[in-house]
């Protein structure tokens, strides 16, 4: 594998995790609890739509066969992906949509962070501008975490089983093969592997704080972010997601 | 209704503001919640922007116009006037 | 306009000398426009009007926002997609304003969000029909939104110091409405044969129940001179929908696209299209729930509403802990 190549899917499976991510939270948009939290999770998903321009529209660049964004987006099938199952899993009840933002989010806020001293300068300024937006993702969604973890017997119910259901994709985003080797060994992106105890602590404050309880096992489901195996939920957010793009080619919108 | 959650008074004092402005309100469980919608729904995040909240009720207001006794202390809360309700003509008696 | 056949309370306006002195000293302040504020008094029959009116105005921005969402998922593109939830989030941003300008009133947003529920209120009928294909998102943006700000800058001036503020607020983000559904349907209408097909697929579908949003003729309607004497009301629907039509042929003909009214011709010596006036059947049976997608509609807003209760419930039983905590340690 090529640096390039390496680079390549470092910057699709950063791309890949906030288009789908922000997929599904645009998913809420009209549906939520409360008007505020309709508009705060609208501000997620946009920010996070805004980042996938950014990290795919470098993706495009690094690949070199003047594919944009969109074309990347829209175009590519299942096993092109690169994103971890966490993001594509169905939004379940608002419960398990703000435990998985959550989950991701303290990821993500950590992985940022160092990538803004990435030795690419584009990463690090794409970083620089994400990590102040995800700062606030976090904020709101530990937050809310807390509340509902520690508001009624219903609401910490609920939650905890979101925590269940979601505990065995969180391995993946810290599982490191030889993109991650090339990435770290080039200086532009960490080993993913070394975000964990940082992610834990986290993670382990917040959801103490919760008064939520972190399942046992460590087990971790995985495929997304090599392509290998995704989930069966991704084929049906693509057929949404990219049918006006497969079913009109060529056209402009 | 009981479960309602508070309404809150929102006031922003922009980057280069002289002082916070009074921009609208919204409905929060606390707070801390307050200041997080406000930062949602009216700044849409711009950063540099310094918000106060109030619960409404304890919003004390003086009356625009009118004078005198027509106003009980009871009165002196903006946002909670005596529920005054039109059934419409459809769902008949209530 | 969001706010269609509002019942004016009360029983048509009364002469100077039928008023009260307190309904007098409430009249003259209207009509030296100076804004009546919730801590003034007022009529009961303004307040009531109002309350439907502003109710009904936020409750057609929460429904509004489902048929656009409809195709957030489906957006084309990135930008479209972020352009289509940036709007239909600024609607519930407008519903939101709207029902705090109707809670200055007496009436709390659970209170009249469960009158929307339960079908005790009314949203505008426009948002009973369906987005079928993405030409749909920028026919509303152009005509749906087109026809809404018609109404509310008038309302920007209207007597009630809350709604009036609400609606300068409003009113500043719905012209970026307006464009970017122009610009969308632009770009269909510009398209491919296919495109252009979708383009005015939705403009024959979407350009009568446009018209209807403006209300039924109104001219010699009681309620509407008493909602007009309170500046509750600016203008008569039929006056809003002239002035729409006006407007609209030819940002169609600039599209190329054909309005579906063979007897829409410009009138030279009224200085003003005559077009055909919308079935009112059909309207009456959309507002009486018969539209294509009153179920729908309704039953997606209940179904948001009680699936978020345990949230509602569970942040604000978190709070009180909280507090209680606070409470506890000083």
């Amino acid at each position: 594998m090529t640096r390039d190549e390496a680079f390549l899917q470092f910057l699709l499976r950063m791309g890949d995790n906030t288009l789908i991510l922000g997929h599904r939270v645009s998913e809420w948009c009209g549906h939520a609890p409360v008007l505020e939290e309709d508009i705060a999770l609208a501000n997620t998903a946009l920010d996070l739509i805004g980042q996938t321009q950014m990290w795919l529209g470098l993706a495009g660049e690094v690949q070199g066969e003047g594919k944009s964004a969109d074309d990347l987006a829209f175009l590519r099938d299942v096993w092109d992906f690169r994103n971890v199952l966490l993001v594509e899993v169905p939004n379940g009840d608002f419960g398990r949509t703000l435990m998985r933002q959550f989950l991701f989010d303290a990821w993500h806020s950590i992985m940022l962070g160092r990538l803004m001293t990435s030795s690419d300068d584009r990463v690090a300024a794409i970083a620089a501008k994400a990590s102040k937006e995800v700062a606030y993702h976090l904020e709101r969604s530990g937050d809310t975490v807390v509340g509902l973890g520690d508001g009624t017997e219903e609401s910490h119910r609920r939650m905890q089983e979101a925590l269940d259901y979601l505990w065995p994709y969180v391995g993946e985003m810290f599982a490191s093969d030889e993109v991650d080797a090339e990435m770290a060994a080039a200086g532009i992106a960490p080993d993913p592997a070394s975000l964990r105890e940082e992610y834990d602590a986290l993670v382990g404050r917040v959801l103490r704080k919760a008064t939520l309880t972190i399942p046992d096992s460590r087990f971790a489901h995985k495929g997304g972010r090599n392509g290998r195996m995704h989930t069966e939920h991704l084929g049906h957010l693509l057929t949404q997601m990219q049918w006006l793009q497969r079913a009109y080619p060529g056209a402009t919108w | 209704m009981k479960n309602e959650w508070p309404l809150w008074e929102i006031f922003i004092r922009g980057q280069h503001g002289m002082s916070h402005r009074h921009v609208g309100s919204l409905h929060a469980p606390d707070a801390e919640m307050a200041i997080k919608n406000a930062r949602d729904v009216y700044t849409r995040r711009n950063e540099g922007v310094s918000i106060w909240v109030v619960e409404a009720r304890h919003i004390a207001a003086s009356s625009p116009s009118d004078k005198g006794p027509l106003y009980e202390p009871s009165e002196s809360k903006v946002y909670r006037h005596p529920t005054f309700f039109d059934i419409p003509d459809e769902v008949g008696a209530m | 306009m969001y706010a269609q056949m509002i019942k004016t309370a009360g029983t048509g306006v009364k002469s100077r000398e039928e008023m009260t002195e307190q309904e007098r000293a409430f009249q003259d302040k209207i009509d030296a426009d100076i804004k009546i504020e919730p801590k003034d008094w007022m009529p009961d029959d303004y307040r009531a009007t109002l309350i439907r009116q502003i109710g009904q105005h936020a409750h057609s921005e929460i429904v509004g926002q489902l048929p656009e969402g409809n195709w957030i998922t489906r957006a084309p593109t990135l930008e479209r997609k972020a352009i289509l939830l940036a709007k239909v989030q600024d609607e519930a941003g407008h519903g939101l304003y709207l029902y705090c300008a109707a809670e200055t009133l007496g009436v709390s947003r659970d209170e009249i969000t469960e009158m929307l529920l339960d079908g005790r209120m009314k949203y505008s009928s426009i948002f009973n029909y369906p987005t079928l294909n993405w030409a749909d998102i920028g026919a509303v943006g152009w005509l749906v939104d087109g026809a809404a700000i018609m109404n509310q800058v008038p309302l920007q001036r209207t007597s009630f110091g809350p709604y009036s503020r609400a609606m300068i607020r409003i009113c500043k983000e719905e012209s970026f409405h307006q464009r970017q559904g122009y610009d969308a349907i632009r770009k269909m209408a510009e398209g491919t044969p296919e495109q252009k097909k979708m383009a005015q697929d939705a403009l024959n579908r979407l350009w009568y129940p446009s018209l209807m949003m403006f209300g039924p003729s109104d001219k010699d309607s009681v309620h509407s001179a008493q909602s007009m004497a309170w500046k509750i009301k600016i203008n008569t629907n039929d006056e809003l929908r002239q002035k729409f039509v006006d407007q609209t042929v030819p940002q169609a003909e600039y599209l190329g696209l054909t309005i579906p009214d063979p007897d829409l011709k410009w009138n030279e010596e009224r200085g003003h299209y005559d077009f055909t006036d919308p079935d009112w059947s059909e309207f009456y049976d959309v507002v009486k729930g018969n539209g294509p997608c009153n179920v729908d509609r309704l039953a997606a807003r209940n179904k948001a509403w009680d699936d978020g209760a345990w949230v509602r419930d569970g942040l604000l039983a978190h709070a009180r802990k909280k507090a209680a905590a606070k409470v506890a340690a000083e």
